[in-house]
């Protein structure tokens, strides 16, 4: 048997089971242990290592009949923003602990079905709102990765359980999803890949609601190749989903090449910020050279409205959140506060007072602000053209290139609570990957250096809309590149 | 544009949200700096853009009226805080 099987990626799993150099009850044990030992690090809100041992069992006879499936065998994290039948999901609130599906979401069920077993549910920042893991009431996720002096560091956000998991070689991939970033600036922080695909390509259905305009699920890993078997199985049609799009799904993986003769990535001079790290900047020019190594011709490429994107994102976000979140009102799941000889409004607004945490709170009531009488126009109106404004920009940037090549985040991890009480410092985590999700364009993180500190940095890839493809391709060329190989010490 | 006292409560009581009068003064600081932030976007000149209503161009698609789903009120009532006789049961609403 190889000396540690949760160290392979999820192709190498896959490979070897095949060859049956383990076996998919091994793998499940060998991981369900990881994660029972990894608890220090909270990553996990909910373990089912029942899950994960009734799939290897499955894949097991369906490996040994060689009738296997894609993913047979393979553990993953399940953020838990997905609604798994029969397993607590909350979406990192306390107004919905206790809340048990009856359904799946077409997301999980399509892994499932692809033969995955779950060894649990992630935390995450609460309904997917931050940028640093710090907002779920279930306590942080901190980063397997450690700063200067031994620092607890945070994993990024929103998807913080899942980059945590993935980095601590806890599973070799999971769900996450992005609204603003939020799979790629965690992906980022924790030397990992994560890619967000083009609004439409994953459905929606069983995923609690956040920006309904923005949210896309998508899969992280420890590298491009993962990401692509695992988009490919997330990825598809979806009549529940009205935003689904009906396109035929590639052999993303089949499809990988880092030989990008030919392509010409875009490199947008907004993007160069005043103040970024020099480290970043360093990291970007030799992200440069990387992909002309592999054959691209790189053009400069201007997104002028780029610096609106972020108050932009701050209006339509919360507004679709306040709307959203209108949901939880104590009556159909969830928390039920009921005030002694109250009202129905008065329980209204105290399961909800009780419920949501103060980050949740703030957003809904901005949202709420935003849509009210005599406000609409000034605030949302005007924020949904400008949207539009930077869509546009995208658009004229694809005349002269193929993708564009970006950091991901404009710092390293940071530690707990140097931002937490500053949420436009918080918010700004997310400059470089708000952009290219308010114009639904897919877009990846791939890690790409090591800090000063010893700490990772990523870059990352912005695409047309369904050219995940292309998105894949110059982030492997990215990845043969740079040989990314640190991982964190295991200090838990 | 920002917001007093009065306006902070008004907000959470359209949110539906109990706010404590201690909570009150910390959340007009916060909701004014990130609206005086938000605010930068009157500078950008949008005469005669549409304003965005799909990321990715898509045709809503239409189906027949019928049912396509349900048959399981258990499963519906399952998670509910207070369900009777089939019913999601709250506070009496009228007198």
């Amino acid at each position: 048997m190889m000396t540690n099987l949760t160290d392979l990626t999820l192709a190498q799993m896959r490979d070897g089971l095949r060859a049956k150099s383990f076996s998919a009850k091994e793998l499940a044990e060998t991981h369900i242990a990881a994660v029972e030992a990894a608890r220090p690090l909270n990553a996990f809100l909910v373990e089912t290592p029942e899950h994960a041992l009734a799939a290897a069992a499955a894949a097991d006879a369906a490996l040994a009949a060689d009738a296997a499936l894609p993913l047979s065998g393979i553990p993953l994290g399940i953020k838990d923003l997905f609604c798994t039948k029969g397993v607590q999901t909350t979406a990192a609130s306390k107004i919905l602990d206790g809340f048990v599906p009856q359904y799946e979401s077409t997301i999980t069920g399509k892994l499932f079905a692809d033969g995955a077993g779950m060894l649990g549910k992630l935390n995450l920042d609460q309904f997917a709102m931050g940028s640093s893991n710090e907002t779920s009431a279930y306590g942080n996720v901190i980063s397997p990765w450690r700063g200067q002096g031994n620092a607890a560091l945070v994993p990024g956000g929103s998807s913080g359980g899942s980059s945590s998991a993935v980095a601590a070689r806890l599973c070799a991939g999971a769900t996450g999803t992005d609204t603003g970033g939020s799979i790629r600036q965690p992906a980022a922080f924790t030397g990992i890949a994560g890619i967000k695909p083009t609004y439409g390509r994953c459905s929606r259905w069983g995923t609690i609601a956040f920006a309904s305009s923005l949210d896309q699920a998508g899969p992280m890993a420890r590298d491009v190749r993962d990401c692509a078997i695992l988009l490919k199985s997330m990825c598809g049609f979806d009549p529940k989903d009205s935003t689904s799009l009906d396109v035929a799904v590639p052999d993303f993986e089949a499809a990988l090449s880092g030989d990008l003769r030919g392509k010409k990535v875009g490199i947008p001079r907004e993007y160069r910020l005043d103040g970024m790290p020099a480290e970043i900047e360093a990291l970007w020019q030799q992200g440069i050279g990387w992909l002309r190594d592999a054959g691209a011709e790189t053009v400069d490429v201007s997104l002028p409205h780029t610096h609106y994107a972020l108050p932009t994102y701050y209006i339509v976000a919360p507004a679709e959140a306040s709307s959203n979140l209108a949901r939880y009102d104590g009556v159909r799941y969830g928390l039920r506060e009921t005030p002694p000889g109250g009202t129905l409004a008065d329980m209204y607004e105290a399961t909800r007072a009780a419920g949501f945490g103060p980050e949740v709170k703030r957003r809904i009531m901005i949202g709420t602000y935003v849509l009210s009488a005599g406000y609409y126009d000034a605030y949302y109106l005007q924020a949904q053209k400008v949207r539009t404004l930077i869509a546009r920009d995208f658009d004229l940037a694809w005349q002269k290139c193929d993708v564009l090549l970006t950091p991901t985040a404009p710092s390293a991890a940071f530690a707990f609570g140097s931002k937490s009480d500053d949420p436009i410092a918080m918010y700004l985590n997310d400059v470089f990957t708000v952009p290219s999700s308010l114009a639904g364009l897919p877009a990846m993180s791939v890690p790409a250096g090591l800090d000063a500190g010893g700490l990772p940095l990523g870059l990352q890839v912005i695409g047309k809309a369904l050219d995940e493809q292309g998105v894949l391709n110059a982030s492997y060329a990215l990845e043969q590149a740079a040989g990314f190989t640190a991982k964190p010490d295991r200090w838990w | 544009m920002s917001v007093d006292a009065a306006t902070v409560k008004r907000i959470a009581h359209l949110a539906r949200i109990k706010l404590e009068e201690h909570e009150v003064a910390p959340l007009e600081r916060e909701l004014n700096g990130i609206l005086s932030w938000i605010e930068q976007l009157g500078e950008v000149d949008t005469d005669g853009v549409e304003p965005m209503t799909a990321v990715i161009p898509n045709k809503l698609r239409w189906r027949e009226d019928v049912v396509t789903d349900g048959g399981y009120p258990e499963a519906v009532l399952a998670n509910a805080p207070q369900g009777e006789f089939g019913f999601f049961a709250v506070p009496k609403v009228i007198e």
